[in-house]
């Protein structure tokens, strides 16, 4: 990828993730080990930083693809620029005292748990003693459970509920209502840690922000005033409000185990092997335009050219003179994400229409062909099966991840099968079989690889993270930095007593400045 | 008697305002994690939306209608134009509009916070302590009203301005201002004045949070280590 207009780019690294859909069985272990290690705490018992949905279906919270309801993500104006949907800066001060499009905690669920002790305490009686439900949040009897994470688990409540999914849109939906017609995938869901986050934009204190060096989006707890604009932004509905502490709360992408070169809780702890993590390089400077494009449906291209090819030479240079080490550089091209992302063009981001440009990717599930069952024949295509014979329509995947466009999806569809053919032929006839991979415009290594990041999945090759420099991630070259530290910790809750503000002014720690220049229109925080 | 108000409204004003400083300053550094707003809407945003816009709305006014009506010398506002008895009755009129907004909203906020089980649960004691305080402080302000029609010469006003001015200028006597005033506007300067001193060890602190530096600042935020 060469320059064109040789000016410098503004090159940053991310760590992306690539969720291989079609290998997801739903079995809820990502979210049960995240909320284990993340939210079993008094405020967020509701909060799932990762679940899993079943679609199609409302999801979690209801409707959260919904914005005509909740005003989630950026919007596109006349003049081509884009601003937060649920108002400009001035529109979201003016709504502070009360914000018109905050979820209440009953479209997440009421948390429950179930009066156990009542088992050990029951006087002898007739009947067997119950567990009741009771509300965590006032302690009292809960006659009726009315909701819960994944209250719509396997096709679960009636179709005209479920149906209510946004990605049903432009397609006549009542014939999937019907038992032999009926289709569903999973979808595991987490922050997406986008590029250009709404939730950043919203919050009016400024405590969340991007790290520059890994592009992780956190909440700095202690300047978070609770002011909720970001929970109602987020389109993802990612951004969770505690209750109980007044902060918001979000998925931190696990980043005391990404700095250390682990992959997130979620990811290494995935029975069907379907995450993959790995480090992508983009031009900051292209991110505002890339979101601000006319047609939402180019959305996904935008940001596949947000992205820079990681063995250009170029590339590699500015990279360098931009502070990125070696090892980053190196990840970026065994980066298991832009292999499917970029290269094979087999994974796509979630709902590019919310201008947010994620950095959770997903590989659109392949489903068993309908058609087939019905008549005993397959609709084929040389080799392939017709990819719009599958049992999930392909305008509900292309709703789903890229905005409606079909043609993308059905490309990554058909290299999957092609994949399929290929390694079939290759291994049960001992032929290998080129014709099918020139319909898809793979080549013989690429399918190889695919077929081994893909089939296979081995752990090196699905994670791929570099541990985290500290001479590069922090600015300050010695242990100061470290000083009277206790490790990880919510708030203060092993405070020292000090923190950034002083109330005599000036600075508590001696550092040193950060030596790149600030660039508009992002605003970069000095080094703490 | 004498010596109580000497105490309540000669030194009082000096502890409340030192402890509203010093103790808001101690919280921002020692636990800022603590410092936020409390909102509880998203355990119940029916008609929170309401009754919080009205009571923001209207105690905000009301602060800055006693900030200038306190503090501007009768000499400012006669050289504007602005005769004793008309500023009484300009201030009558406000403050019974925005104090009216302000009970609406109060008496919403009120009402939810201690009938809703949610809310109620999720309650600190100061949370609550804090509401009725400010509700029955804005009672006893709308409470004045009658009175200060009845004397349209503004003559308990001056005192009030000047017992207001003294303290804050650090000149004696500001007691002694207020011997004659009666016992509605004591109690509600009391109040007023304990208001300042509780306000660092409830949520109020919020107030100091105002995020104006949001209009001016670039949606996106990238922090390097």
């Amino acid at each position: 990828m060469t320059n064109p207009s040789k000016r410098p780019r503004n090159i940053r690294a991310q760590i992306g993730m690539v969720l291989n859909l079609d290998k997801c069985i739903g079995c809820h272990t990502c979210s049960i080990t995240c909320k284990n290690v993340w939210t079993s705490r008094k405020g967020v018992e509701y909060a799932w930083f990762n679940n899993v949905e079943t679609k199609p279906g409302v999801g979690f919270p209801q409707q959260w693809e919904n914005q005509d309801k909740w005003n989630g993500g950026w919007v596109r104006k006349i003049n081509g620029k884009i601003e937060p949907r649920q108002g400009n800066k001035r529109q979201i001060l003016r709504n502070i005292f009360g914000n018109p499009d905050l979820p209440e905690i009953d479209d997440y669920y009421e948390p429950f748990d179930f009066d156990y002790q009542h088992l050990h305490t029951a006087k002898e009686s007739k009947n067997p003693p119950t567990a009741r439900p009771y509300s965590v949040i006032t302690g009292e009897r809960m006659e009726k459970i009315e909701g819960g994470p994944n209250w719509e688990e396997i096709l679960g409540t009636e179709f005209s509920s479920r149906s209510r999914d946004t990605n049903f849109d432009n397609i006549q939906k009542d014939m999937y209502g019907e038992f032999e017609n009926t289709f569903m995938m999973y979808l595991p869901r987490l922050c997406e840690h986008c590029l250009n986050p709404t939730c950043v934009a919203a919050c009016p204190s400024g405590s969340i922000y991007k790290r520059e060096e890994d592009g992780i989006v956190l909440i700095d707890q202690d300047k978070c005033r609770g002011w909720r604009m970001c929970v109602s932004a987020c389109p993802y509905k990612k951004i969770y409000y505690n209750w109980e502490t007044g902060k918001s709360e979000k998925c931190t992408f696990c980043y005391p185990r990404i700095e250390a070169g682990e992959p997130t809780v979620c990811s290494e702890t995935c029975v069907g092997r379907i995450r993959y993590l790995g480090v992508l390089l983009y031009d900051a400077d292209r991110i505002e335009a890339a979101a601000s494009c006319e047609n939402e449906q180019d959305l996904y291209q935008q940001q596949l050219d947000v992205f820079l090819d990681p063995f250009d030479e170029t590339v590699i240079a500015e990279a360098r003179a931009a502070g990125i080490p070696e090892s980053w550089l190196t990840a970026a091209q065994e980066s298991p994400v832009y292999k499917m992302a970029i290269d094979w063009k087999v994974a796509f981001p979630l709902h590019p229409e919310f201008r947010t440009l994620p950095m959770v990717w997903y590989v659109p599930p392949l489903s068993p062909i309908q058609s087939a069952a019905e008549n005993d024949q397959i609709g084929m295509d040389g080799d392939i099966p017709d990819v719009r014979s599958l049992r999930i329509p392909v305008q509900y995947l292309a709703n789903l991840l890229t905005a409606g466009k079909e043609e993308p999806v059905l490309l990554g569809l058909e290299r999957m099968l092609a994949m399929r053919a290929y390694m079939r032929s290759l291994t049960v006839d001992d032929v290998v079989n080129t014709e099918v991979l020139e319909r898809v415009g793979l080549t013989q290594l690429q399918v190889e690889e695919m077929y081994r990041y893909m089939a296979i999945a081995n752990y090196e090759d699905r994670f791929v993270i570099p541990s985290s420099h500290r001479e590069y991630a922090s600015s300050t070259f010695d242990a100061y930095g470290e000083q009277g530290g206790c490790g990880f910790s919510f708030g203060s809750g092993c405070s020292t007593g000090s923190n950034d503000a002083n109330l005599f002014g000036g600075n508590k720690k001696p550092q040193r400045s950060g030596g790149i220049p600030i660039k508009i229109p992002i605003k970069v925080e000095p080094a703490k | 008697m004498d010596y109580l108000n000497t105490l309540l409204f000669g030194y009082y004003p000096y502890i409340a305002i030192s402890v509203f400083f010093i103790g808001s300053l101690a919280r921002y550094d020692r636990d800022q994690y603590t410092w936020r707003t409390g909102s509880s809407q998203f355990l119940r945003a029916k008609e929170l939306r309401l009754g919080s816009n009205l009571f923001h709305i209207g105690i905000l006014l009301l602060f800055v209608g006693h900030f200038v009506g306190l503090l501007t010398p009768p000499a400012v506002y006669h050289a504007l134009g602005l005769s004793t008895s008309a500023k009484q009755i300009l201030a009558v009129i406000a403050g019974g509009v925005f104090g009216g907004v302000c009970l609406k909203g109060i008496i919403i906020l009120i009402r939810r916070r201690l009938t809703d089980a949610r809310i109620r649960a999720t309650s600190s004691r100061m949370d609550i302590f804090i509401l009725l305080l400010i509700g029955v402080q804005l009672v006893l302000g709308l409470l004045t009203l009658p009175i200060s029609l009845y004397h349209y010469d503004g003559a308990n006003m001056l005192l009030l301005a000047e017992w207001a001015q003294r303290i804050v200028t650090f000149r004696g006597g500001a007691a002694d201002q207020l011997s004659e005033i009666g016992f509605i506007f004591k109690l509600h300067l009391f109040l007023g004045q304990t208001l300042f001193l509780v306000f660092p060890f409830s949520r109020l602190v919020h107030v100091w949070s105002v995020p104006l530096g949001y209009v001016t600042r670039p949606y996106q935020v990238v922090r390097r280590r």
